[in-house]
């Protein structure tokens, strides 16, 4: 005998097609802003010659990594191949979008997650979505997003914000809610206001593991941008799976490759831009 | 349980009653943390034990009808085990902890009652506290943490910084405000801790077991160095500790606490001398006795002495009959001039000297409060008795090596006999 089957996809379509018809101008609008400043991002990089983008970022990297001169040899290496393999502009794209991304999700995550370590309803509220949010594999993100905002950079921004939000808004909530009691104790006891409390004591306790958050948050938002190709953005990601459909194993491993080395400097400038407070031995 | 607190309350000795309005006034202060604090406070009024309305409410009775009144200028000290509810009792004061019931004044001021702002105003003006971890803020450096207060207060940072300084060289930190509190040990630390708390200069410091993560040595230095700022500021000051030996030291008064409540109030003399009940017993049982005793307490009779005036043979006489091999000699005024030997005596009389000329001047003497285990070594070390003497110079008493086992003896008996 077969169970009578629930509707489920009819009701999702009959909700995708209400979204539409109501808050078509909210999608319009969303998608007019990311498409500029993905565009914005894209030019800036693009209008600086690449040597001296990779002169600014090799110094950018020995100064954040407290005069790491191998460390800053080796991203000007990087880069050099990047370019070298005439893949410039298309990496200057996917470090757009990964900005991009990044920052719209570290604009929804941070506020969120202060406000989560603030409130044990909230936090109780956000844990299944984030939990939902960070199991569901990362592809089915495209579906929603190519169906309320087509093919192309800006649903791929999309998925990819959707994708990065979890781990930044989870790393400040913890943050701040492992910022040890007596310190607080401290800031109320000197008379501080709420605002003093956090802008002074738990945010810059917390930032390290913020920082954390923020980090994993670059990073995956780079790894999403390169799925999102499979929706039409663009860049490297792009590159690669048209290396996969053409079986060009040569292109494909090519614009990897350069994904790589954008990952490490990403991941090593993150990681060292705030510096530890290590206690004494 | 109420009518201890309030019954020990008004044997508050003489020297404070007849003092100053309190600056702090606890009254009937009960903290019961937990869902249902009024289920748990209807069932304590009905006579249940701790035990009892934790198991019905799962609430806990943490403060219980605590009260007491401190004055200004007097270092406070809440001491009992851990779980006695004696940090709880320092965080209701500045309301870090909100009380469930009961009040606090502070210069009058019910500070249970005040709204948020009010509470800010009185945090900053009047309150200053330092914790056991120290609890400096790891990402500003040390003169950014001593400055904390008045930088909440919207203090210039000019200003802020000039005043810092100023407190920091006072703690014996000077020149360190550029270091991150990670590069300092843990004395340093609490200096700073305790520099943070000075800057905004409060009326009233509230120390959490200041100096119990403290090593040894340093906590004594520390507790040195408090002693001797009290005695320059003239904060107020309650201290939280467990450790009696640093309630004696430092308490002007003592506030001993099990379960919540107060068991015993009292001078560090009262709580040693006069155990209220079985709980101050045990706890003070065990207390280093050379620490609480004074010279004053466990010298003798100087007898006896000669005078001045009188010659070699009557210093003689006086030795022979009580059979001692040297005596103190002193003036009219009792003002201590040194000590003969019978030997020396004796050769004086054959050779017709005068007493000033066997008289040896470099005696050991100590002073009457000098603590016994400050003067014990010199005493044992001592072939005979060391003279008290006080600080015009008149010969008070003796202590002998005998008189001080004695004295030993005599005071543990005393606590045992009460137990």
């Amino acid at each position: 005998m077969q169970l009578p089957k629930l509707p489920v996809g009819d009701a999702v379509e009959v909700l995708v097609y209400w979204i539409e018809q109501y808050f078509g101008w909210l999608l319009d609008a969303i998608s007019g802003g990311l498409g500029f400043l993905i565009g914005g991002f894209q030019s800036i990089l693009i209008a600086i010659p690449a040597p001296i983008l990779i002169v600014l970022v090799s110094v950018l990297v020995w100064f954040v990594t407290r005069r790491d001169i191998k460390l800053a040899g080796l991203t000007a290496l990087g880069l050099l191949l990047i370019w070298d393999l005439q893949l410039w502009s298309l990496a200057m794209l996917t470090l757009a979008l990964v900005l991009v991304s990044t920052i719209v999700a570290l604009a929804i995550s941070i506020p969120l997650g202060i406000a989560a370590a603030g409130s044990d309803t909230l936090n109780a509220a956000l844990r299944p979505i984030l939990d939902f949010m960070q199991t569901m594999p990362s592809f089915v993100y495209l579906i929603p997003a190519v169906i309320f905002f087509g093919i192309g950079n800006v649903p791929g921004t999309i998925a990819t914000v959707v994708f990065a939000i979890p781990p930044a808004l989870r790393l400040t909530n913890l943050g701040i809610r492992q910022v040890p009691t007596e310190l607080i104790e401290v800031a109320d006891a000197f008379g501080s206001t709420p605002r003093q409390k956090l802008f002074k004591v738990q945010l810059p306790v917390a930032l390290p593991t913020i920082m954390a958050g923020v980090n994993q948050c670059i990073m995956l938002a780079l790894s999403m941008v390169v799925i999102a190709s499979m929706i039409g953005a663009r860049g490297l990601g792009y590159q690669v799976l048209v290396g996969i459909q053409r079986v060009d194993i040569g292109g494909g491993f090519e614009a990897g490759l350069a994904i790589v080395i954008i990952a490490i400097i990403l991941d090593r400038i993150t990681q060292n831009l705030v510096p530890q407070h290590n206690e004494r031995s | 349980m109420k009518l201890e607190g309030s019954v020990i309350f008004e044997e508050i000795p003489i020297e404070y009653t007849r003092s100053l309005q309190p600056i702090i006034s606890v009254r009937d202060l009960t903290k019961v943390f937990g869902q249902d604090p009024e289920k748990a406070l209807e069932l304590h009024r009905r006579g249940r034990s701790k035990q009892e309305i934790y198991e019905e409410t799962g609430s806990t009775l943490a403060l219980d009808d605590v009260s007491f009144d401190v004055i200004p200028g007097e270092t406070f000290v809440l001491m009992g085990l851990s779980g006695s509810g004696k940090s709880t009792l320092l965080r209701c004061i500045n309301r870090i902890i909100d009380p469930t019931e009961g009040e606090i004044l502070l210069d009058g001021e019910d500070i249970v009652g005040m709204g948020q702002e009010e509470l800010r105003t009185t945090r900053r003006r009047k309150l200053g506290m330092i914790f056991q971890g120290f609890a400096l803020l790891p990402h500003k450096t040390v003169l950014d943490n001593v400055a904390f207060g008045l930088e909440i207060q919207g203090v210039p940072a000019e200003e802020r910084h000039a005043k810092a300084e100023e407190v920091l060289q006072m703690v014996g930190l000077g020149g360190y405000g550029g270091s991150m509190p990670g590069e300092l040990s843990g004395g340093m630390k609490q200096r700073v801790g305790l520099a943070r708390a000075l800057t905004s200069d409060p009326d009233i410091l509230l120390m959490d077991e200041a100096f119990s993560a403290l090593d040894p040595l340093i906590r004594r230095d520390m507790q040195d160095e408090l002693l001797d700022l009290q005695q320059r500021l003239g904060k107020t000051i309650i201290f939280v500790t467990h450790d009696l030996d640093e309630a004696l030291k430092l308490g002007d008064r003592i506030a001993l606490m099990k379960d919540g409540a107060i068991v015993q109030i009292g001078t560090p003399e009262e709580i040693l001398t006069n155990p209220e009940n079985a709980y101050v017993e045990k706890f003070v049982a065990d207390v280093d006795l050379t620490r609480v005793l004074t010279a004053s307490e466990v010298m003798r009779r100087p007898e006896p002495v000669a005078q001045c005036t009188a010659g070699p043979r009557v210093a003689l006489h006086l030795m022979e009959e009580h059979d001692i091999p040297g005596i103190f000699v002193i003036t009219r005024q009792r003002i201590l001039q040194g000590r003969v030997t019978l030997d020396a005596a004796a050769e004086a009389v054959k050779k017709g000297k005068q007493l000033a000329d066997i008289l040896i001047t470099d005696v050991p003497a100590v002073a009457p409060d000098a603590s016994l285990s400050d003067i014990i070594s010199l005493i044992v070390e001592s072939p005979y008795p060391v003279a008290v003497v006080d600080d015009t110079g008149r010969l008070r008493g003796v202590i002998s090596r005998g008189a001080i086992l004695g004295a030993l003896a005599r005071k543990g008996e005393d606590i045992n006999a009460t137990a």
